[in-house]
């Protein structure tokens, strides 16, 4: 090292902040601020699934479900539209980069989409079909651009073990207004979901490994209830057949100190 | 599609993603044995009978950094380019281990930061994602980071070893990058912790320069290199 370094460390030391390191601010803003900008829309999609599921739950306290399902179609529909805009700031981009800011939404989505699929048709909503719906005409300049987006397995496996929580709400309240029919339908969904989680093992992401004790749970309760209303159904008036099922529970969750 | 056929066929994606993962995970480790071989070679640096070796051991360290772009070539190979960041998590850390060594040699041979291309190049890889597999801004930080570190150790054992100008030198080289980093708006996440740490470099190297101008030992570069 000798006296041109004084000359040549000047020039270096202004180039590492005159030059190198904006470059870094840059890109890193960049990304920062698209991933913030999907945390923001990623929870819009979450309160309104939320809401969707919130309504969908009336279907059980009303004689006619299709008012409700028409108007969780147009909540969906809204969804939809955000998830768009999610496939849009995602255009050009490695979505596994920003996919822990979606995440969330999407299986909130899931869950609700499944739930209302279930509704209707008493089934389990395939992969396939919901993301054949997520695909959005982009009419921008003189050409029609598809976007679409994607939801990964592993987000449907999410969603999917989220619906089972509601499906037991679902089971709950139906019993409370004297629906005997549901609750076994139910059971038998439920068993068919739970033991396609317990094929799939740990060979899934680990939330998906934690979500099957609360999805045990749930089978758990659905199972009781249609074991309470097959042997003590017809002794038990209606208006007391949810109180029947809740006592049942809480004989068997003993840390909810009930005795 | 019935319950069961759906979870089937989940099953069977899952099945694939692990078998790919695996085998990143084998080339992966193959990485970081060759990332301990050159850091063994780097490290000798800081023996006092290393510093007359470092050139040599520069030399022998690039000839490792071959090793690693062969081996780094055979990692692209499995999985598609375009899903870099699905799988990214088991290569960050032999990566940012890799940045650093590169960094660590160019500053060896030059006393000069590495560029992101440069190490780029080095580990043969690209900087611009959409080319394909890239060193990601962030890994190439921490990379830079780890240096600082192993710089501010440079400059203890450089006194240890008689090399007076060296700490004053590193010092400079270490205050600049502090000042690049400022620029900087880092969230709350793991680069933002190691960059926690560059103070506590700075702060030693400092220290060492102290310890040595209170004493007369420090002179000025300049007046080094006349000699």
């Amino acid at each position: 090292m000798n006296r041109r370094d004084g000359r040549f460390r000047k020039h270096f030391s202004a180039s590492l902040t005159d030059f190198l390191f904006p470059v870094f601010q840059q890109e890193l803003d960049t990304k920062h601020d698209k991933y913030e900008r999907l945390v923001k829309i990623s929870r819009d999609v979450t309160i309104e699934s939320k809401r969707t599921i919130f309504l969908l739950h009336r279907v059980t306290s009303v004689p006619d479900a299709e008012d409700i399902l028409n108007e969780a179609d147009v909540k969906l529909d809204g969804v939809r539209q955000k998830i768009g805009l999610i496939a849009e700031e995602l255009r050009g981009e490695d979505i596994h980069q920003f996919h822990r800011a979606f995440t969330p939404g999407i299986q909130e989505y899931v869950e609700a989409v499944s739930f209302q699929h279930y509704i209707r048709h008493h089934s389990l909503i395939s992969l396939e079909e919901i993301n054949a719906r997520l695909v959005f005409m982009r009419t921008e300049t003189h050409d029609a651009q598809v976007l679409t987006f994607q939801v990964t397995p592993s987000d449907y496996l999410l969603g999917v073990a989220d619906l089972t929580g509601e499906l037991m709400r679902m089971c709950i309240s139906s019993v409370g207004n004297g629906d005997i029919n549901t609750p076994f339908r139910l059971s038998q969904f439920l068993r068919q979901i739970h033991d396609g989680f317990s094929y799939i093992g740990n060979t899934g992401p680990y939330e998906v490994s934690k979500k099957l004790h609360t999805l045990r749970q749930s089978l758990g309760k659905v199972e009781d209830a249609c074991y309470t209303l097959r042997v003590r159904g017809s002794e038990i008036p209606k208006h007391m057949l949810a109180d029947v099922f809740s006592s049942r529970t809480t004989l068997i969750d003993p840390d909810e100190g009930v005795v | 599609m019935s319950v069961t056929e759906m979870f089937s066929y989940i099953q069977g994606f899952l099945s694939a993603d692990q078998d790919v993962r695996e085998e990143i995970r084998k080339v992966v480790q193959v990485l970081e044995q060759t990332a301990r071989e050159i850091l063994t070679v780097l490290q000798s640096v800081h023996q006092p009978s290393g510093f007359k070796e470092i050139p040599s051991k520069c030399t022998k360290a690039r000839e490792l950094f071959c090793t690693v772009r062969t081996q780094v070539a055979d990692l692209k190979t499995k999985f598609p380019v375009e899903q870099y960041y699905r799988f990214h998590e088991h290569w960050r850390f032999v990566l940012q281990r890799l940045a650093f060594l590169a960094a660590f040699v160019v500053y060896l041979e030059s006393e000069t930061l590495v560029t992101r291309e440069e190490a780029a190049q080095i580990l043969g890889i690209e900087v611009v994602r959409e080319k394909g597999f890239h060193l990601d801004v962030e890994d190439y930080l921490a990379g830079v980071l780890i240096m600082a570190s192993e710089l501010s150790r440079l400059a203890v054992n450089s006194v240890t070893a008689g090399d007076y100008s060296r700490p004053l030198r590193i010092s400079n080289f270490i205050n600049e990058l502090d000042s690049g980093f400022r620029l900087l708006n880092l969230k709350n996440d793991p680069l933002r912790k190691r960059y926690d740490g560059l103070k506590y470099d700075v702060k030693k190297i400092e220290e060492v320069v102290y310890d040595l101008s209170i004493r007369g030992l420090a002179k000025e570069m300049d007046t080094v290199g006349d000699k």
